[in-house]
């Protein structure tokens, strides 16, 4: 079988599975000084779906593709530890303030400057909880979309049979590629960093990076060039400028809350049918159920 | 995300310990296979920061994998199904990840696939390994035996049995029979296992039973077998690589233990079982076997402290949360007090360990260059001045370390009270798979019998006199009096009782000599820790007064006993 050429979509996002109090700030935007930033961890089922199929399917290869600012370099390293290929980040200042809508797009038109037979993103986000950029994607590149994806069962020769994780049960179905997956958080854990390849990427860096730092990397970078992480920009992609950022997206948050369940009193109810009975009625005329 | 790495700040402190840079230039050899390895080091400052990035994946593997597998492995364990060992669940995920990250074989050479590790990050992983999971440790722990192979064996063998640890490949060091534990010398004397050799396919059949082997249904297996006919001691047993593959072992037992529950215990029924032979003819028990169990102590010694530490946080979230009498149990002083010689405890330890290692990997470093070139003269003083401490500091580290992980895990228990005593909290497995610390390769009675050798040659004593040179703080200064003081007093009484001039005498106050020297060296070592560190100056204070004052019993017992006392001691 010929080679896959695999795109994984990841985000940086601000770990919001640890929240302190200091998480939100007073006008209810994300504090994200105060969270650390991690690779999101849907995508990271995603890393692992993708490389399994290059497993499977020998000479295939593993490329990331990232929308964010210079730090989010630390998710293509993070690729290339856990077995990736390589990958690009994609950044400018132009896609500050994107929304779906707009990420979609400038994503979109990265992924026509590059090869690919599959692409493959976590289902959502962990910042964002929207679902939408992944299948915004494959719309936009008009290939098929497969979301909710538990495990890519087989590879044959031009199409994928995959099992979906839903509400109630599973379903497997298959598609042809080129074709995109959204990945579920219920599929196999991320395998780990591999020692060897930690210490080979670790001096990875973006150009920009570079100019932070007072090393010379020239011959590094001759001599290894593995280790330099692409960027692109919005003329690199050849993106319309007003489709992209505030401008390009019309999502507008009007209000943010910080929503607190609390218990105001408590209800003692016995496991006796007729008790049972009275609060279902209850809860019926209340409308939390029916 | 769990991390046993990174949430402990110590060991980032030991790994960067300034003998680090000799070892590390000796271990890479001027840097020179960056050339030929993407992921060899390009210089110092590049070979260090690896070792940290790596500790940090053992660490999150250990926190996030191991640790959360311990419970159910220690309660399925592993089966005996059809004589093959099957591991259980939670084992067999463990090396899986551990496979996949890379991390067996951490110390072999890259051309075997390895990292290239020295010892002290080695020994660290080990650490860490353990704290999440002591009997897994030892599974994963026994690549030791990869170490052994690269040392001692043909570069045939090595080509053939070395790239296959990078691939998952489990080992097992073949010792113990029924009626040769502590005294290896008896292998075959009751006729077990018998070697008998081929000279056309140059290969030896192994025959016979070995008993309470870990890891026994291993893929490679060294075996220590007598090779050499009417021979009844050590002088006539070889060691043997052996290979799963050819499916001539048996495993008729696993047996059942207090702890290390999922790491399988195996009694081995070797028939015509071909194996190669390990170096030279006769020299199995007395070089290889010797130089196995000594990184092996060095690994009980990692493991003795990855308990403690394990037992100490154990006990210190128990003490935080557990409310008596309306308040927090750890504001008590009979509790607080445990905690924080718990704490102690745990770090001096650590710091032999630590000390130790790094003495190992100076002098392996040697032996290994050794073969490539000549040694110029002053690297082989060096070398052979490294080998002798490492010589009496690997049975010091055995026995303190052991012994302080099960008062550790004892303490421990104690302040969870009537909980700890049920299986619902960790501490009621981690202190049953301390037990076995002392006992195994080499008892504590048997460190003893090899530690001393360094008070009476007076080699604790020259090394404790380097010690007392290094230059502290002022603040500090009265701990080295105090440490002055101790080694003052050491003297007298070792010096008294060789005085004697009785062995009997010398073997009855053995481990009250080497413990007075352990208190001392253990003492300067978190004394110059504290320099470095002040996080460390309230353990030295603390375990330099308490030393103190054991030993001052101690030699009160030594210098109030008479030879004609052993005696009393003989009449049961």
């Amino acid at each position: 079988m010929k080679p896959l050429k695999i795109i994984v979509l990841a985000k940086q996002v601000p770990d919001t599975r640890n929240v302190g109090k200091d998480a939100m700030k007073a006008d209810g935007t994300v504090n994200r000084a105060a969270l650390e930033a991690i690779f999101n961890p849907e995508d990271l089922n995603a890393l692992e779906q993708a490389l399994r199929m290059k497993e499977r399917v020998p000479g295939s290869t593993v490329s990331l593709l990232t929308m964010g600012p210079g730090r989010a370099a630390d998710v293509i390293r993070e690729g290339l530890y856990r077995g990736a290929d390589g990958g690009i980040l994609l950044t400018d200042r132009k896609f500050a303030g994107s929304d779906t809508l707009a990420t979609s797009y400038a994503i979109s038109m990265a992924v026509k400057k590059m090869e690919y037979d599959i692409i493959i993103a976590g289902r959502q986000a962990i910042d964002g909880d929207t679902a939408q950029v992944g299948p915004q994607v494959a719309e936009k590149l008009q290939i098929p979309q497969v979301t909710y994806v538990e495990e890519i069962e087989k590879v044959d020769k031009g199409y994928l049979t995959i099992r979906r994780r839903l509400d109630n049960g599973v379903e497997h179905v298959k598609t042809p590629f080129p074709a995109l997956l959204t990945v579920h958080s219920s599929a196999s854990d991320c395998r780990p960093r591999i020692a060897r390849n930690v210490m080979k990427y670790k001096h990875a860096r973006t150009l920009t990076e570079l100019q932070d730092t007072t090393e010379d990397y020239t011959k590094m970078f001759h001599d290894r060039p593995y280790l330099k992480i692409r960027e692109m920009g919005v003329e690199e992609i050849g993106a319309d400028v007003e489709a992209l950022g505030l401008s390009g997206s019309p999502t507008k948050v009007k209000k943010i809350e910080s929503v607190v369940f609390k218990a105001k009193e408590a209800k003692v109810v016995q496991s006796e049918d007729k008790d049972i009975e009275k609060l279902i009625v209850e809860l019926i005329e209340n409308h939390t159920i029916g | 995300m769990e991390n046993f790495y990174t949430d402990n700040k110590d060991l980032k402190f030991h790994l960067n310990h300034p003998l680090m840079e000799k070892i590390v230039a000796l271990k890479e050899d001027n840097y020179k296979e960056a050339e030929e390895f993407d992921y060899a080091p390009m210089d110092f400052e590049d070979a260090m920061d690896s070792y940290d990035k790596v500790l940090e994946i053992i660490g999150e593997i250990s926190g996030e994998v191991i640790a959360p597998n311990a419970d159910s492995v220690d309660k399925e364990g592993p089966s005996l199904i059809d004589n093959e060992v099957k591991y259980a669940k939670g084992t067999q995920e463990n090396h899986e990840v551990l496979t996949k990250a890379g991390l067996i074989g951490m110390s072999l050479p890259r051309k075997y696939e390895g990292l290239n590790f020295p010892i002290v990050p080695y020994v660290m992983a080990a650490e860490i390994v353990s704290r999440a999971d002591a009997g897994f440790a030892n599974i994963w722990g026994l690549q030791d035996c990869a170490e052994t192979i690269h040392e001692f064996a043909s570069e045939e063998i090595k080509q053939e049995f070395l790239p296959r640890f990078n691939q998952g490949a489990t080992a097992a060091m073949v010792l113990t029979e029924p009626d040769a534990g502590s005294d290896l010398q008896a292998v075959q004397l009751k006729g077990t296992i018998n070697a008998s050799y081929d000279p056309d396919k140059d290969l030896y059949y192994l025959n016979g039973v070995k008993r309470f082997i870990t890891n026994g249904d291993a893929d490679i297996a060294l075996v220590l077998a007598r090779s050499e006919a009417d021979t009844t001691d050590g002088r006539g047993l070889s060691l043997f690589v052996y290979d799963r593959k050819d499916a001539s072992v048996k495993i008729r037992r696993i047996e059942n233990k207090l702890g290390i529950k999922g790491s399988p215990t195996c009694e081995m029924v070797f028939t015509n079982a071909p194996a190669k032979l390990v170096g030279d003819r006769k020299m199995g028990l007395i070089k290889y076997v010797m130089a196995l169990m000594n990184s092996a102590r060095l690994g009980i010694g990692a493991q003795s402290v990855g308990i403690a530490e394990a037992a100490y946080r154990e006990a210190l979230k128990y003490a935080k949360e557990r409310v008596q009498f309306g308040k927090a149990i750890i504001q008590f002083p009979a509790v607080y007090e445990m905690l924080t010689s718990m704490k102690v405890r745990t770090q001096a330890i650590r710091t032999l360990l630590y000390e130790t290692a790094r003495f190992v990997d100076v002098y392996k470093n040697y032996s290994f260059i050794s073969e490539k070139r000549q040694l110029e003269r002053e690297e082989r003083q060096e070398s052979k001045r490294y080998q002798r401490l490492a010589d009496i500091f690997t049975p010091l580290l055995k026995l303190i370390s052991s012994e302080y992980c099960n008062q550790i895990a004892y303490d421990s228990l104690q302040i969870h009270g009537g909980a700890g005593f049920m299986k619902d909290f960790p501490i009621e497995r981690i202190y049953r798979d301390a037990r076995i610390t002392t006992i195994y390769e080499g008892t504590s009675q048997l460190q003893v019998v090899a530690a001393i050798r360094g008070v009476t040659s007076g080699a604790f004593l020259n090394r404790i006199r380097e010690y007392e040179e290094i230059s502290v703080t002022p603040e500090l200064e009265y701990l080295r009096k105090y440490l002055i003081e101790m080694t003052r007093e050491y003297e007298q009484v070792s010096g008294w009782v060789a005085d004697q001039g009785d062995n009997e005498f010398v073997d009855f106050h053995a481990r009250r000599m080497v413990e007075m020297a352990g208190n001392i060296i253990i003492g300067y070592l978190l004394l110059h820790d504290s320099v470095k560190n002040d996080e460390f100056e309230r353990s030295a204070e603390i375990f330099i007064k308490q030393g103190k004052s054991e030993n001052a019993q101690k030699a009160d017992y030594i210098t109030s006993s008479e030879i004609k006392d052993l005696g009393i001691y003989r009449y049961v």
